[in-house]
């Protein structure tokens, strides 16, 4: 008999049938097999972490006076500034607030960093791992820029704010859009709905340069973030940067993000103070990429959303004694 | 107000001044971008479906929605008469607002009418309701399990399609979301 106190039935049972947690098995077996082949080595960092590289748009959850990280990222690159040399991981990260059929709170993430790599190569092994789990035929590169005009017909970077709303479902300005608010809703509204039916890997290069993220910054003409993001049927599946080395050009954005955060009503977040240093003490020129394993799986496995995928899917707010996301 | 967040299906809100119900709300966030609320909007009034893209920041107007189940009275052929039976309050609804609904519109019989700033805007039937057949081709006895079908006009002037055992005359019941035939109607 139980003892705890019994409220009303919840359904334990996993959500991914056996079926799909075997094949989920198996395909993480050939992603090990795939770098151990290329002799990167496999970490395990922190998950946990008092401070952290704050991003404007996502908040890692607080826990036991520090977060549950959104990345690995940071504990990576100190590996790297140690001399690891080519490094990956394969674990739980973390977003606060982020839930629907393409998001969870907590999600598996393969991230991994070449020294002395070009974002170019990169993009050639990132391809070559998604198509270990995901044979796709077709590879098409293009830039954001040139997606924008290709499948909404406007310029990201140059056409009048007057002339990005006009192709938004609104057709209007509103208060507070600016130049970022509004590709982002071009982004949503128009650019995913129209690479969605594209059997095709999509990689996007040449990023708006207002959320580099830890991308190196190419300053053009047109001024652009060095990432790069892989798409299948208009879901976006890996992120990957041309790092940036530079500690002081780093700390400036972290500051720069955490003022945007207050402007938008959030926390500021502590700054790893760690990983500056070890930015200072000196990191060779890096790729690196973190690719969404869940959604990687649910599209190999024609599943309709993350949790088909997931053993579990279990969202904060459901037990009365936790708050801690 | 509501916050993105709030934004789920079935919640009526109000955009540009028009009453919509959410049918379809989804999570979406670019990579590096601002997470949105990205719904699909029926219009209440002319039934358009369209979309919407809200950010964390922004909020939207709750529709001021009142439902009430009223007693259909009559038609006079430009207006539609429903009564409150607990108040005896009357309204009258146009052919538009009472829309396919007139095909399972039934004296006596209770609907729910939406209300929008104290006007009706549209009509919803109850999932089931029972009508007679005013023609059909005559009933071939005991066929209940060949699984054909005839078509029967029914007392509203709507045709369903009714399995061969079942005759002029007999009452009904239907199912008012998808227009099928559930079963005959005892007594």
């Amino acid at each position: 008999m139980l003892n705890a106190p019994r409220g009303n039935w919840q359904p334990w049972q996993p959500i991914a049938t056996l079926e799909t947690l075997r094949l989920r098995a198996k395909a993480i077996q050939k992603i090990r097999a795939f770098f151990e082949g290329r002799g990167v080595l496999e970490v395990t960092t922190p998950v946990w972490l008092p401070e952290v590289a704050p991003e404007r748009h996502q908040t890692p959850p607080a826990c036991l006076g520090g977060f549950l990280l959104t990345s690995p990222e940071t504990c990576m690159k100190r590996l790297v500034a140690a001399g690891s040399g080519a490094i990956f991981q394969m674990g739980p990260a973390f977003r606060q607030g982020e839930s629907g059929r393409l998001h969870h709170p907590e999600f598996t993430m393969l991230e991994w960093y070449r020294p002395h790599w070009t974002v170019d190569q990169l993009v050639d092994e990132v391809t070559a791992l998604i198509q270990l789990v995901l044979p796709v035929l077709a590879i098409r590169i293009m830039t954001f820029q040139e997606a924008f005009q290709h499948f909404i017909g406007v310029d990201p970077f140059v056409a009048p704010l007057e002339t990005l709303a006009d192709a938004l479902e609104e057709g209007s300005l509103r208060p507070g859009d600016d130049r970022p608010a509004l590709i982002d809703r071009l982004f949503v509204q128009r650019l995913e709905p129209a690479i969605a039916p594209l059997e095709i890997l999509l990689i996007l290069t040449g990023f708006p340069p207002w959320e580099p993220g830890m991308a190196e910054v190419d300053p053009g003409p047109p001024r652009v973030a060095r990432r790069f993001e892989v798409f299948f049927r208009g879901v976006e599946l890996a992120n990957g940067y041309q790092e940036s080395r530079d500690p002081l050009d780093l700390e400036q954005r972290m500051l720069t993000a955490n003022a945007a955060r207050k402007r938008d009503g959030l926390n500021p977040l502590p700054i790893d103070r760690k990983f500056l240093q070890a930015m200072e003490a000196g990191f060779p020129p890096c790729a690196g990429v973190a690719l969404g394993l869940d959604r990687l799986l649910m599209l190999a496995f024609n599943k309709e959303g993350i949790d088909k995928v997931m053993t579990f899917h279990e969202l904060p707010g459901s037990s009365s004694m936790d708050r801690s996301f | 107000m509501l916050t993105h967040n709030q934004l789920r299906q079935g919640t009526r809100v109000e955009i540009d001044d028009l009453p919509w119900i959410i049918v379809d709300a989804s999570f979406v966030k670019p990579g590096k971008g601002q997470a949105f609320t990205k719904i699909k909007i029926k219009n209440l009034i002319d039934g358009r479906v369209i979309e919407r893209t809200y950010k964390s920041s922004e909020t939207v107007v709750k529709a001021s929605i009142v439902d009430k189940d009223m007693q259909f009275l009559y038609g006079d052929g430009e207006f539609w008469h429903f009564m409150d039976p607990a108040s005896y309050e009357q309204v009258a609804m146009t052919k538009s607002q009472v829309g396919d609904v007139i095909h399972w519109l039934k004296e006596q019989e209770s609907y729910q009418v939406t209300f929008w700033k104290e006007k009706p805007i549209s009509l919803t039937p109850p999932p089931f309701v029972i009508l007679t057949i005013t023609q059909c081709e005559p009933g071939i006895k005991g066929d209940t399990v060949s699984g054909a079908t005839k078509p029967a006009i029914l007392q509203t002037g709507a045709t369903v399609k009714v399995p061969l055992f079942v005759n002029e005359g007999d009452r009904i019941r239907v199912n008012t979301k998808t227009g099928e035939y559930v079963e005959r109607a005892k007594g």
